[in-house]
């Protein structure tokens, strides 16, 4: 639905050339909800911002919905006819909600459809029926400065439905709400998204949003999306700091002489008893030094940080075992080098 | 001088002044707001930047905000004589009134305008909106009230102006002032004129404040709470606490989602 290739954006400011996104590559399916992670400077606004071609990118393209928006550019820095149309079948979403004060909520809602040209009739028909669908109907004739926070980004999302859009941008959109209001706005989205088969991209800084509402994710450093793919698939990879990130589990051995190991539940596995079925098998006593389960994307998934008495030598059946079970395994501390070395000897 | 020979003079004056003033504001406002607003659109960043348009109409704005009203209204007699066919009376102290506010105006304009989130305008381009839908549906709008505070400042800076009109015959209350109080000694009159004018500035004043604090009290920002006792009455109703805007609603939607309901920051 969304596909950048080789999206590059680099800000010229006082002689200086500051890079803010490096080839990005990016593949947006159709209906599901992507979460673009990463820390402030990241890239991840002009990442957004160049999907909508709010900011032009130095060089790449942009495909939304089959249609290449950076052929519809031109050349000047204003906007041409032919992607302002494709703008407003892109909604988008603010942090700051970006509300007129000077309009009722409802004149808000109306706005997008002023500039496609409805109607009177029609823009409070459709208008009405979007605050309906946000929760906000009976908040029509208030004013943006007397709603909270997040009643604010319902009528922000109300409007970027305005204009029946197949794509929803939201520019951190949960970033200046609580966490409370944050989860409510996430299952606003999510709702839509299935609703309405809508597709959604979200960029944000916090984990959680994506835990919450993302299918896939991607996660940006410096200007490049380091990881991404579908919140499976990064579980599945070892080593992949999402998943560490989206499940973070802690603990040390508790000697040297245990095997600390990371396991990985996904799918099937994640609903059977391994670990009693492992602890009774091989008569062994396990401890669980940290987890993370969670359910994600209709999926449990999750984490878990468990020890093995005995040094790695030791407990090679046992993980063995594991590995049967369909889990996937990550040796930690010591056991990690120990494992290592195995290999190479057997090489 | 009785006040029966003090009327009609002073009745005359104040109709000279208003014509005036009337009319050189709405020709200041129609050539100042748009002059105003492309000085922020031309600008570095602004969405039809245009360095070189931005410098020369900035320097013209100054060169003309520069010059002392006395002598721009000498050096545009040749002008004012080409547009009204004289240089003498109310309709010729008009011209010079009205491009001597034009400037002061589009400076008002600009620094309002400049006030504006410019998320708003990111966020109507989003939309679809081109340059002339942001300027109508955000720039315009969003900056009304500051756009009033501003009007109001230009017509007393006007009327202000208005005075040294009579050198050219226009009459109006300054040049009452100016030649029967001062120059004739009737130190009676000269007081009542300023009296009038001031009670004249103070209505306008008043007024403007009064409609850009109602329009600006949309947003129902703390800030924008009506200082004069009038006002109060209504403040509840329209503005709210944030509480109350927040809490008031909880019981039309208790089936929604609503967990930010009167989580109020």
């Amino acid at each position: 639905m969304i596909t950048t290739t080789g999206l590059t954006k680099v800000y010229r400011s006082r002689g200086r050339e500051i890079t803010a996104l490096d080839g990005v590559d990016l593949h947006v399916r159709e209906g599901e909800v992507y979460g673009v992670i990463g820390q402030s400077g990241a890239g991840k606004s002009s990442l957004i911002r160049c999907v909508n071609l709010l900011e032009r990118p130095t060089s790449g393209t942009v495909t939304v919905a089959g249609q290449d928006l950076t052929a519809l550019a031109g050349r000047g820095p204003r906007a041409g006819k032919e992607l302002r149309k494709a703008r407003s079948h892109i909604g988008m979403v603010f942090q700051h909600f970006n509300l007129l004060s000077s309009r009722t909520v409802q004149d808000n809602v109306e706005l997008p459809l002023e500039i496609l040209g409805k109607s009177g009739k029609e823009r409070s028909r459709k208008a009405l029926e979007l605050l309906d669908l946000v929760g906000l109907a009976d908040r029509a004739n208030a004013y943006p400065a007397q709603l909270s926070g997040g009643q604010k980004q319902r009528v922000g999302i109300a409007r970027a439905l305005a204009g029946d859009p197949k794509v929803l941008l939201s520019d951190e959109a949960t970033s200046a709400l609580d966490p409370e209001t944050t989860r409510s706005i996430l299952h606003l989205l999510r709702d839509l998204n299935r609703r309405l088969g809508l597709t959604v991209l979200l960029i944000t800084h916090e984990m959680d949003v994506v835990k919450t509402v993302c299918d896939s994710a991607a996660l940006m450093e410096n200007g490049r999306v380091v990881e991404s793919g579908t919140v499976g698939e990064l579980l599945a990879t070892p080593g992949s700091e999402l998943a560490s990130a989206l499940f973070p589990v802690s603990g040390d051995a508790s000697s040297e002489e245990r095997t600390v190991i990371d396991v990985t539940f996904q799918g099937d596995a994640a609903t059977r008893p391994v670990i009693s079925q492992l602890s009774r098998t091989y008569n062994i006593d396990i401890s669980i030094l940290g987890a993370a389960m969670d359910t994600v994307g209709g999926l449990q998934v999750g984490r878990m940080r468990i020890e093995l008495p005995g040094r790695y030598e030791d407990n090679v059946v046992p993980i063995g075992f594991l590995r049967e079970q369909g889990l996937q395994l990550e040796l930690v501390g010591p056991a990690a080098q120990a494992s290592a070395s195995a290999k190479e000897g057997a090489k | 001088m009785t006040w029966s020979e003090m009327q009609p003079l002073l009745e005359q004056a104040c109709r000279d002044t208003l014509y005036m003033v009337g009319w050189s504001t709405v020709i200041a406002v129609v050539g100042g707001l748009p002059l105003g607003i492309l000085l922020v659109l031309t600008d570095r960043g602004g969405l039809l930047q245009n360095t070189v348009l931005n410098k020369v109409i900035g320097q013209i704005v100054n060169i003309a905000r520069s010059m002392p009203f006395i002598i721009l209204m000498v050096a545009l007699m040749g002008f004012t004589r080409s547009i009204t066919g004289t240089t003498i009376g109310r309709e010729a102290a008009i011209v010079p009134l009205a491009i001597g506010a034009i400037p002061f105006f589009a400076r008002l304009v600009e620094t309002a305008v400049r006030e504006v989130d410019g998320g708003l305008v990111e966020a109507v381009q989003s939309m679809g909106g081109n340059t002339w839908t942001v300027v109508r549906k955000v720039l315009v709008p969003e900056s009304l009230p500051s756009l009033i505070s501003s009007t109001t400042t230009t017509i007393v800076a006007l009327i202000g102006y208005s005075a040294m009109a009579g050198t050219v015959g226009a009459g109006g209350l300054g040049d009452i002032a100016i030649r029967y109080g001062y120059q004739r000694f009737e130190t009676e009159l000269m007081w009542i004129t300023v009296g009038i004018l001031a009670v004249v500035i103070s209505l306008i004043q008043f007024a403007g404040d009064y409609a850009a604090r109602g329009l600006h009290r949309r947003g129902g920002q703390a800030g924008a709470a009506p200082r004069l006792r009038l006002l109060r009455s209504r403040a509840p109703v329209n503005s709210g606490s944030p509480a109350s805007g927040g809490t008031g609603p909880a019981d039309g939607r208790a089936e929604a989602p609503a967990a930010d309901v009167g989580k109020v920051a």
